[in-house]
């Protein structure tokens, strides 16, 4: 075995990214790693585009009259922030990058079970996102990231076929990434890894891709109807050709309330990694933590209902929704309550990944306590439709999953890139992002509860203050999420040596070379126990050497 | 008051909601206190010290702990249940006797009409102290009628009559909002609605044109788009009468049942080919087309009060 070293490493090939320099190495790669980052790379791009709409939306609403930009603008910036972060930011955010470039790592696997689908599935959201771009660019769309029926199908003045086209064709882009997943979870393990010894992470990807490949044809579904019936005239909707509004947002809800866990799933498996690694301590409760997982994902598809307790639907029906949407929340505290007593006699350090983690188990509990106001009939006759919705799912979707991809991204950044970042950069980033996020969209549950609508281009002065403290937030929140490029970038450049396992972190992944070789491993790894093995039974545990910020590294593992 | 965060309280479902609200905010605080406090206690009780060797701690006997707090969230998540369904429960039918007000709904405007047939333009003028039913039409996409000081809302969907009831407590102007977007002007979709003591309100009233009542446009309308041609008494076609109707369950043709509601009504003046009443001929004309939203709306309502005469009598 000349090639390997004594850790295993192959010492002779070079890393993933040094396989090759061309563009085309890179746009023809089927290296799961690879296509982590092409879907990296667009993320961001979207990310950006997503969060310019979404600036100017708040820079519009920082003063009571509609005076920035005009109404249909106006409508047009909130519908592309939804739509762009909604399916090319948050579905993708985690499985499609971190999970596409980690998950082979964490199985002990060469790579996906399907290669070129993977490849594949990055163009066929390269390709959707073009649609969704272009009917941007030739004029926008205003009927809000929710299409509802009959306005997006009869009513609308703008580009809705060809961003529901775009919406569409990505759709297949995450079928087929989640099946990918799947069978290459079912297919693709090391020995020794059997399924109660997978890594959270492992489970969340595995349940969200479960819950896309099932949930996503219902969104192809309505989609298509609300093309059809705005290109050809069908009446599926329209009441004066006996078609049925409310049909959609059945549709459409049947997809979008599972689409909202196939959103948060990842994060759970993200933070569930982070936490044990930085309190080195075992995950508490692992099966509880894996069945709530399913419960989730399951429960996930009875709950749409909720969404439409004040558009006419029958009482009783409003009812038992309700009632399923209080159950979910049984699995989802004892989440929240895993996570914390995992801290219980940990040796807790407290790098920046680690506080994105906390941050997130905090304004996730929030976000998931105002989810039962929402569940409940009463309150949500208030508060549906209102800014108290919007500060609800912003604080379960960018208070919880984008924490969660942040937390994920500096957890596994030294693996990704082979380099260290400025960790004091990126603590301040993450409690200046904590901060921000919670002056931006904690007012909104009061303007919410003082029944200011949402998506309103101009609203009453009593609304005033609370807008302009949202509005002030959101400009801490823009700075916050602009350093990561800075200390990323300079990472890149000229950041340490981040050695093979800077966090002295449990997971397969962490077994091989930073950056890891084309193969991942050079003999494939033998599992013999459970995941976050930080602390041996009966064994007492040490403490971890070295500087926190830029851990010591051996010899062996300097290349 | 530009510091008042708690929207005004004017309606008696808004009394019920804001009790509902404060026991839920109160308990999720607690919730949000007890996570931030384990978060915060643990991390500054097991954070590592450099050169200081971890500490050694017995392990939790998690099954128990597990089982505990699964069950503790189990019983507040069916008790929150409990507690404002019950709630939902008491306000889903208005009390007998409410007044009933018609509301139209189009891109961007509120179109009101008084029990006594008065019309208003995005305003709304109601007594205090009395049930008040409003009916919904929309003439073309979705809206939805809010008004936050009653802490009502309903959507107001294109082809179906939407209700929504409340009961004023307090006089004031009151905003009225459109909270499902509906297209450009959306936020402009606005209104108030007036409260006003009974006797205030009887003087306003005085002040308005009487206008026609929406069963006086629909008994205008029965004749004039030749409903009455088959469906009043002594017609040589066999048409059903509509007298005694409204409400009443009809056996259709196919052997189903159907109540003769709004909608039904509704679908049988523009779909009469869909639910053919059993021993008739499908002869009835689609209406679709020959109709206006509004026009349709008031034949309902003059049918339903074919059925009310026929009751009183």
């Amino acid at each position: 075995m000349s090639l390997t070293d004594t850790e295993g490493h192959i010492a002779q090939e070079p890393d993933y990214l040094g396989a090759g320099h061309s563009v085309r190495s890179w746009l023809l790669t089927t290296d799961h790693k690879r296509i982590g980052i092409l879907y990296l790379v667009t993320l961001v791009f979207f990310f950006l585009v997503g969060g310019a709409a979404a600036t100017a939306v708040r820079l519009e609403l920082a003063t009571p009259p509609g005076d920035l930009v005009s109404p249909d603008t106006y409508n047009r910036l909130f519908t592309l922030h939804g739509v762009i972060m909604v399916w090319f930011f948050l579905v993708p955010a985690v499985p499609s990058t971190l999970g596409n470039f980690l998950l082979p790592l964490a199985i002990g696997a060469r790579d996906m079970a399907f290669p070129k689908l993977n490849l594949a599935s990055w163009y066929i959201n390269l390709a959707g996102g073009m649609l969704a771009l272009a009917a941007l660019l030739l004029g926008g769309v205003d009927t809000g990231w929710t299409f509802y029926t009959p306005y997006s199908s009869l009513y609308s003045n703008s580009y809705v076929t060809l961003a529901a086209l775009g919406v569409f064709v990505a759709g297949f882009s995450t079928i087929a990434t989640g099946l990918n997943f799947i069978v290459t979870v079912h297919t693709q393990r090391c020995e020794g890894l059997t399924w109660m010894r997978l890594p959270l992470f492992v489970w969340a990807l595995y349940a969200t891709s479960v819950v896309i490949v099932l949930a996503t044809p219902a969104l192809a579904i309505a989609l298509m109807m609300v093309v059809l019936e705005r290109v050809f005239g069908l009446g599926l909707f329209d009441p004066a050709q006996g078609g049925d509004p409310i049909l959609f947002q059945h549709i459409f809800w049947f997809y979008s309330h599972p689409a909202v866990y196939i959103m948060i799933l990842p994060g759970f498996g993200v933070v569930s990694e982070v936490l044990t690694c930085f309190s080195r301590r075992k995950i508490f409760g692992y099966e509880a933590m894996v069945f709530a997982i399913l419960g989730i994902s399951i429960f996930g598809f009875f709950v749409w209902g909720h969404h439409m307790f004040v558009s006419g639907q029958s009482a009783t029906a409003s009812l038992v929704f309700s009632l399923l949407s209080f159950l979910i929340a049984i699995p989802s505290a004892i989440k929240v309550f895993n996570w914390s007593a995992t801290l219980y006699g940990g040796h807790i350090t407290f790098e920046a990944s680690m506080l994105y983690a906390l941050g997130f188990v905090g304004l996730f509990t929030l976000g998931g306590l105002t989810g039962l106001f929402l569940a409940s009939v009463p309150i949500d006759v208030h508060v549906h439709d209102t800014y108290f919705v919007v500060a609800h799912f912003h604080y379960i979707m960018v208070g919880g999953m984008v924490s969660a991809f942040f937390a994920g991204l500096h957890f596994w950044w030294p693996k990704i890139s082979g380099r260290m970042y400025s960790e004091l950069w990126a603590r301040l980033a993450a409690l200046l992002m904590f901060v921000g996020f919670n002056f931006t969209f904690f007012p909104q549950f009061i303007l919410g509860y003082m029944g200011m609508p949402r998506r309103y281009h101009s609203y009453p002065p009593e609304f005033e203050m609370w807008n302009v403290l949202s509005s002030a937030g959101a400009v801490i929140l823009a700075v916050a999420y602009l350093m990561p490029f800075v200390y990323f970038g300079v990472s890149v450049l000229r950041g340490p040596r981040a050695g093979d396992n800077p966090w002295q972190a449990r997971g397969l992944e962490w077994q091989t070379a930073s950056p890891p070789p084309r193969e991942n491993f050079g003999r494939l790894p033998t599992v013999t126990g459970g995941p976050y093995d930080y602390h041996a039974q009966g064994e007492e545990p040490h403490a971890r050497e070295g500087d926190v910020t830029f851990p010591g590294r051996s010899d062996s593992e300097r290349r | 008051m530009i510091w008042s965060i708690a929207p005004e309280q004017a309606s008696t479902q808004a009394e019920a909601f804001d009790r509902i609200f404060a026991m839920m905010t109160g308990f999720s605080l607690f919730v949000v206190a007890l996570v931030g406090a384990l978060i915060f206690v643990f991390s500054l009780l097991f954070r590592a010290k450099r050169g200081t060797p971890r500490r050694s701690v017995k392990a939790l006997q998690n099954r128990q702990i597990e089982v505990f707090w699964t069950a503790v969230t189990a019983f507040f998540a069916i008790f929150f249940f409990w507690y404002t369904s019950t709630a939902s429960l008491d306000a889903i039918e208005a009390p007998a006797g409410a007044m009933e007000y018609h509301v139209e709904a189009k891109q961007w405007m509120w179109k009101t009409r008084h029990p006594s047939g008065a019309r208003e333009l995005n305003a709304m003028h109601v007594p205090v102290g009395r049930p008040v039913t409003v009916f919904l039409n929309s003439q073309d996409v979705i809206h939805s009628f809010y008004v936050p000081a009653f802490r009502i809302k309903q959507d107001v969907v294109p082809g179906r009559t939407s209700t929504v009831w409340f009961e004023a407590t307090k006089p004031g102007t009151y905003r009225l909002f459109c909270a499902e977007f509906c297209g450009t002007d959306h936020a402009k979709m606005t209104g108030r609605v007036v409260a006003m003591a009974p006797g205030d309100y009887a003087r306003w009233l005085e002040t308005r044109a009487e206008g026609e009542t929406l069963a006086a446009t629909g008994a205008r309308l029965f004749v004039s788009a030749g409903c009455a041609g088959c469906h009043e008494e002594g017609s040589d076609v066999h048409a059903p009468s509509l007298a005694g109707l409204f409400g009443r369950e009809i056996p259709l043709a196919d052997g189903r049942q159907v109540t003769a509601d709004a909608d039904y009504l509704r679908d049988s003046i523009l779909l009469p080919g869909r639910d053919i009443a059993a021993g008739y001929e499908p002869i009835m004309p689609n209406f679709s087309g020959m109709l206006e939203d509004g026009e349709v709306e008031a034949l309902v309502a003059y049918i339903r009060t074919l059925s009310e005469e026929e009751a009183s009598r």
